[in-house]
């Protein structure tokens, strides 16, 4: 790639990521992540930019830095890509622990059972690949090597969602969480941003059975400003308080989230907005104090609304027969157009504003949004 | 290649092994009763391999199942459990008694192993096509930890259609995993008919060799032949994975069995039951 590429995405990079059609034209570093124009070795590159985004607002790029970190201290851990080291980041541990980072070449299914068997050794693999090839591809090796016997392997599954835009269904995950989230004694998580990301891997060390940890493309903005104290898997965190509705809300879609509360709030809708990082465990009294103390709630993920953080709300307040309104917000049963991610989410109304929509909606018309979806 | 037995194993030794190999399948008749049904000929075919392996070769410690300097075992073909469970009870993992409890509710014995129910099972298994897979992780493992110990992963043949067994096949190939060992229970017959009919997997060790393993091919039957096998496994440390062909034949050892495709899941009524044991038995005094 060359500079002029780098300098292209980083002028993109500048704007907000759900607010321009416009921004991924330079999407063909994709699967290099980030390119040397920076000039920083890859491994130094904990503070600085990469093509003018500051390092600590890009999720995946830093799980390499941080479990190489971590691995410094911690003989356990391992790193797995297939093919993928560098839109991952995954490099930058191979560059600092060669002996413990394997490349399995673009052979999912041996790379997350192999993941497995190494697990049984007493290490803790983190095996990175993107999201619809982990889950999607690698489901039975996931449920039955992974999760059953109780392996500590942690899937980390970049580029979920929509986000790798036109690259189309194929490249797409928008069914990972609900394939995920059945699968019994497995931990069900979605990073936010990198310090989120961050403060995940460092408590997944302690955390037993296997995780699957959903991640974005990597250029996801910053909602934690610094790494969260006292992240807890399973513990939604309240990013804003309201007490006209909640937006539950997960991963990618936090950030649009918190910046649609403002925009209602400048309507004078004041929404809380619970970031529900873990899809499982669910945090269920957080569920139940949203729809008691708010009286709606909406849901809202980069995924299908089957099967999702959607369901998983939907379920908890039929379980506990509160009947508030309530709305799932995702991507309905369908497969999505090809188009630039910015323009995805702005067309699925997954961004700031179509949320801001979604929710005055469901507040206004509770019974009859399902039976009229609204015209995109 | 078919190889010589260069290491000499005393008639002691060999009639010791053939003995638990007649154990294996008298106990596979037993604990299928117990059951109702049971996978009979894809374990006969592989006795004599199990009780050259854990009678002979394995470097275990059944008083410590997690040591970790242990070799490892991982039974990809997991239908075959029913004849590996009375091995470990045998060597003092549990108490044989339990097994009566063979596959009843709520038992630790499944028809496929499970490594969180059973002391000695060193990975779960059933989903056909994994197991090299987690014996590949697990080389990777020792290699990480500088230790020793060797990892055999006995796959099947109806198995080998299976595409992550390849993709396990070449990245233990690429990473120079001395390690691992593979045996292939060549037994001829998957569950539709012979493999050669469904989906042909020949030529086995031509396969092998041309993704960089190295390659034995001995009759699975013979003792000799198989203690002869392990003796020229290269060390662990050695730049490229073996395997060993094991030609056997399902439902060895009982005539009505042998190479029927019908018997792959079976179950004996009691006139047969006696009978079929009767046959064993007979079979290994010759």
């Amino acid at each position: 790639m060359s500079a002029d590429a780098g300098q292209h995405d980083a002028a993109q990079h500048d704007a907000a990521p759900h607010d321009s059609g416009q921004r991924d034209a330079g999407q063909r570093d994709l699967f290099r992540g980030v390119s040397e124009s920076d000039g920083q070795p890859a491994a130094k590159r904990s503070s600085g930019t990469v093509k003018g985004i500051a390092v600590k607002s890009v999720p995946a790029f830093v799980a390499g830095e941080e479990l190489a970190d971590l691995a410094d201290k911690d003989p356990r851990i391992v790193a797995m890509t297939a093919d993928l080291a560098s839109a991952s980041r995954l490099a930058d541990f191979g560059q600092r622990h060669p002996a413990r980072f394997f490349d399995l070449g673009i052979a999912e299914k041996n790379m997350i059972t192999a993941a497995a068997g190494l697990a049984s050794t007493g290490h803790i693999p983190f095996v990175g690949t993107f999201a619809s090839f982990a889950a999607l591809l690698g489901f039975e090796q996931i449920r039955t090597d992974c999760a059953y016997p109780g392996m500590p392997v942690r899937i980390l599954a970049h580029h979920a969602g929509m986000s790798m835009g036109y690259y189309g269904t194929s490249h797409h995950a928008l069914e990972d969480l609900a394939a995920m989230r059945a699968v019994a004694a497995l931990t069900v998580a979605c990073a936010a941003d990198a310090n989120q990301l961050r403060a995940m891997l460092r408590a997944s060390l302690e955390l037993p059975g296997a995780v699957y940890l959903r991640l974005g493309r990597g250029r996801d903005p910053e909602v934690y400003a610094a790494v969260p104290e006292g992240f807890e898997f399973g513990r939604a965190v309240r990013l804003r308080e309201g007490s006209d509705a909640t937006i539950i809300t997960t991963g990618s879609e936090l950030h649009p989230s918190l910046a649609a509360a403002e925009l209602l709030a400048a309507g004078g809708c004041e929404v809380r907005v619970v970031d529900m990082h873990t899809v499982k465990p669910l945090d269920v009294p957080a569920v139940l104090a949203a729809a008691r103390e708010t009286g709606a709630v909406v849901t809202v993920e980069e995924h299908s609304i089957i099967g999702g953080l959607g369901s998983a709300v939907a379920e908890v307040l039929a379980d506990h027969r509160l009947a508030v309104p309530f709305r799932r917000h995702g991507i309905e049963d369908e497969y999505v157009l090809i188009g630039p991610p910015a323009a995805l989410y702005a067309h699925y109304r997954l961004d700031a504003a179509g949320i801001a929509a979604v929710v005055r909606e469901t507040c206004a018309a509770p019974a009859a949004v399902r039976e009229q979806p609204a015209a995109r | 290649m078919k190889t010589t037995a260069t290491q000499t194993a005393s008639a002691a030794d060999l009639g010791r092994l053939a003995d638990r190999a007649l154990f294996i399948r008298l106990e596979t008749l037993r604990l299928t009763r117990i059951a109702g049904a049971g996978h009979y000929s894809g374990t006969f075919s592989a006795a004599e391999v199990l009780a050259a392996l854990y009678y002979h070769q394995l470097r275990i410690d059944p008083t410590r199942p997690d040591w970790p300097d242990r070799d490892r075992f991982v039974l990809s073909k997991g239908h075959a459990a029913i004849g590996l469970y009375p091995v470990l009870a045998d060597l003092g993992y549990f108490d044989p008694a339990e097994l009566d409890s063979y596959t009843r509710l709520g038992s630790p014995f499944g028809d496929h192993p499970d490594m969180r129910k059973v002391a000695g099972i060193d990975f779960s298994s059933g989903s056909l096509g994994h197991g090299l897979s987690i014996g590949l992780g697990m080389a990777l493992g020792g290699r990480i930890q500088r230790r020793d110990f060797r990892v055999y992963v006995m796959v099947g043949d109806g198995e080998l259609a299976e595409g992550q067994i390849w993709e396990a096949v070449m990245a233990a190939s690429h990473f120079g995993l001395g390690s691992l060992v593979c045996i292939v229970d060549r037994n001829q017959l998957c569950i539709d008919g012979p493999t050669e009919e469904v989906m042909s997997v020949e030529p086995l060790d031509e396969r092998f060799a041309a993704f960089g393993w190295e390659v034995q091919r001995i009759d699975g039957h013979d003792l000799t032949a198989i203690l002869g096998a392990f003796g020229q496994l290269g060390p662990p440390g050695a730049g490229r994975p073996q395997v060993i062909i094991a030609d056997t034949v399902k439902g060895k050892g009982v005539s009505r069995m042998e190479l029927d495709v019908n018997w792959h899941v079976g179950n004996l009524g009691p006139d047969d039951y006696e009978a079929v044991r009767a046959e064993l038995i007979a079979g290994a005094a010759r």
